[in-house]
């Protein structure tokens, strides 16, 4: 009886701290939303729970600001992390696939070079970064924000292990005794081998260059071309105090919302991902 | 013999394909690595209009950077990234043992899952504006603070130094705890269930089971979890740039290493910013030698599966 009884006291227990944490991690967006309803003068008589009415004036407001325009900002995120989602995945798996198939004198060292700079942070460059740019007349625009992505260790690590989980080399064999070109064999039989990872690292790297501040807030200057987050950071450093706070928080809600919408749709997926590279083995 | 054939004929291809990465890779991060640390032993700022230097001066400018209030800051990188690793890590491990007990029958736990994952995905600078709305004088948090009756004076949450650094943390543990929790999943998943019969047989219950199976076999996770999430809180940046305005009030004590780095890019003192940037890279040379160490040693007990995982939270994780 005793343990019975302990053990379910135990799974109460848990599911009451799962419930609080879900809370801590909800409660904050639903405010988000809930204030996002609300017109400035609501705002000022205090919080309250239930939604307001005033969604489409917010949200007209922030698509009208010329000061801060958000809606350009949304377009210009969305151009940059797609593209740079799109080069990121393409070739990591064009490196991950040459180092995987082929033989030659420099793989070993090749592989220990990427392994090695796996996790060094982007920052640490940074001023030798804005400066070459700058020389190659990249300052303010958008290629030096896609480009890099090219070269990212920690994609190439994934395509890499998924390569070897998923890809036998017989299957390059065959392909090559067919007539296929080494380059055309990659293009039609290995990406769409690869297709899950691609899917699962074009999200996350997506994601992570939608999110981006550091350098692009060193990167872009004009208004037109800013990114989301640069533009919650001007809205911080601005006059907040004398700001439509109905429209603020609208403005939050369109640069976070996006990304929860894909997230809901795909969370199933998303969180296979995370430790998809080490279930496939 | 056949494959010395193969070896022969196709290796230029293994070079094509990995040209454009190393390429990439050459121009955008070695040469500005070059010239960071080229800079950091010149005199090169802007004085208003006017550009000094670059003048060669030694390491003047590494002495006077640690003559400087960056140790501080390095103090202030350390103690924010403590506040927010503890209560992610304790909450991870305890999450982790759940999920993967099958005796406690946790329900939904793909819900609770997708919930405490989401905050992961979420614009760093934006949630960081958001808990300022928040979290100030005149915002929700107070005003419903107040009508329940728990304070009668709105609290000023980023007016003193506590208030300010426990809300950074706070954020950086909610949005990195789901993730977390996540991968220690899978490492606990990874254990034999073998190894847990027996322990059960020789009637251990949940806190030995915890302390003599679980955490030593999910050891080398926890450490590499622990690297990768230093080299991440070495880059904190977006959440206190965007909370303080880029100030780290109130009094610099909110202040990051990256934070510092920012401000002398934007002044253009690029002395500076290059002395900074080849202690940052010291640091992170040192970690990235350990975490090479840890995804290139053979042993079988799935740190090469942890690092894999890693590797991936790694390139997400914020600055």
């Amino acid at each position: 009886m005793k343990p019975n009884k302990a053990k379910h006291f135990r799974s109460i227990f848990a599911h009451i701290v799962l419930i609080v944490l879900s809370f801590l991690c909800l409660f904050f967006f639903y405010i988000l939303i809930v204030n996002a309803t609300r017109s400035h003068a609501e705002l000022q008589k205090g919080f309250s729970a239930l939604p307001g009415t005033h969604f489409l004036d917010n949200l007209k407001n922030v698509a009208k600001d010329g000061s801060f325009p958000m809606i350009r900002g949304i377009v210009n995120s969305l151009i940059i992390s797609a593209s740079s989602a799109a080069i990121c995945t393409y070739f990591s798996s064009l490196t991950a696939y040459g180092l995987y198939a082929y033989d030659f004198k420099m793989k070993k060292a090749a592989f220990t070079f990427i392994m090695a700079i796996l996790v060094m942070p982007t920052q640490v460059t940074a001023m030798g970064f804005l400066r070459l740019i700058t020389k190659m007349g990249m300052y303010d625009s958008w290629l030096p924000l896609i480009i890099p992505s090219i070269a990212s260790p920690a994609v190439f690590y994934f395509m890499y292990s998924y390569l070897e989980s998923s890809l036998p080399l017989s299957l390059v064999e065959a392909a090559r005794i067919d007539g296929s070109g080494e380059f055309k064999t990659f293009n039609y039989i290995v990406l769409p081998i690869m297709k899950p990872a691609i899917a699962v690292q074009a999200i996350f790297t997506f994601v992570g260059s939608w999110n981006n501040y550091f350098v692009p807030a060193l990167i872009i200057q004009s208004k037109n071309k800013m990114t989301v987050p640069i533009l919650i950071a001007t809205l911080r450093g601005a006059d907040y105090m004398n700001f439509d706070m109905g429209k603020i928080y609208m403005m939050i809600t369109v640069a976070i919302v996006p990304i929860i919408v894909i997230y809901l749709f795909l969370s199933k997926f998303i969180i296979a991902g995370v430790t998809l590279g080490g279930v496939k083995e | 013999m056949k494959k010395k054939k193969r070896t022969v004929s196709y290796a230029k291809w293994g070079y094509i394909f990995i040209l454009p990465f190393f390429i990439t890779y050459f121009i955008f991060s070695l040469i500005p690595l070059a010239d960071t640390v080229r800079y950091s032993f010149y005199e090169y700022y802007r004085s208003g209009i006017k550009e000094i230097g670059p003048n060669f001066v030694g390491m003047a400018n590494y002495a006077s950077l640690l003559k400087s209030d960056m140790l501080q800051y390095g103090a202030n990188t350390l103690i924010l990234w403590i506040i927010g690793f503890i209560p992610q890590i304790v909450i991870a491990l305890v999450l982790a043992c759940w999920f993967t007990d099958a005796r406690l029958k946790i329900r939904g736990k793909q819900f609770f899952k997708v919930v405490i994952y989401l905050p992961n995905l979420i614009m760093a600078s934006a949630f960081a504006m958001l808990f300022f709305a928040l979290f100030s004088t005149s915002g929700p948090v107070n005003s419903i603070l107040m009508s329940i009756g728990l304070i009668h004076t709105p609290i000023d949450f980023m007016g003193s130094v506590f208030g300010t650094r426990s809300l950074i943390g706070f954020m950086n543990f909610l949005m990195w705890f789901g993730n977390t929790t996540i991968m220690l999943i899978a490492a606990v998943n990874g254990i034999s269930v073998e190894i847990f019969e027996a322990c059960d047989l020789d009637g251990c219950n949940s806190i030995q089971r915890f302390l003599y199976i679980t955490l030593p076999m999910i050891r080398p996770i926890l450490a590499y979890t622990l690297i990768t999430s230093i080299i991440g809180g070495l880059q904190m940046f977006d959440v206190p740039q965007i909370l303080t305005n880029g100030q780290g009030n109130p009094d610099r004590s909110s202040m990051t290493l990256i934070m510092f780095l920012n401000n002398h890019l934007k002044s253009k003192n690029y002395g500076m910013a290059g002395a900074l940037s080849v202690y940052l890279f010291i640091i992170s040379a040192i970690l990235c030698f350990i975490v090479y160490r840890m995804t290139n040693d053979s042993d079988p007990d799935g740190s090469k599966k942890a690092a894999k995982k890693a590797a991936r939270e790694e390139r997400r994780r914020r600055k």
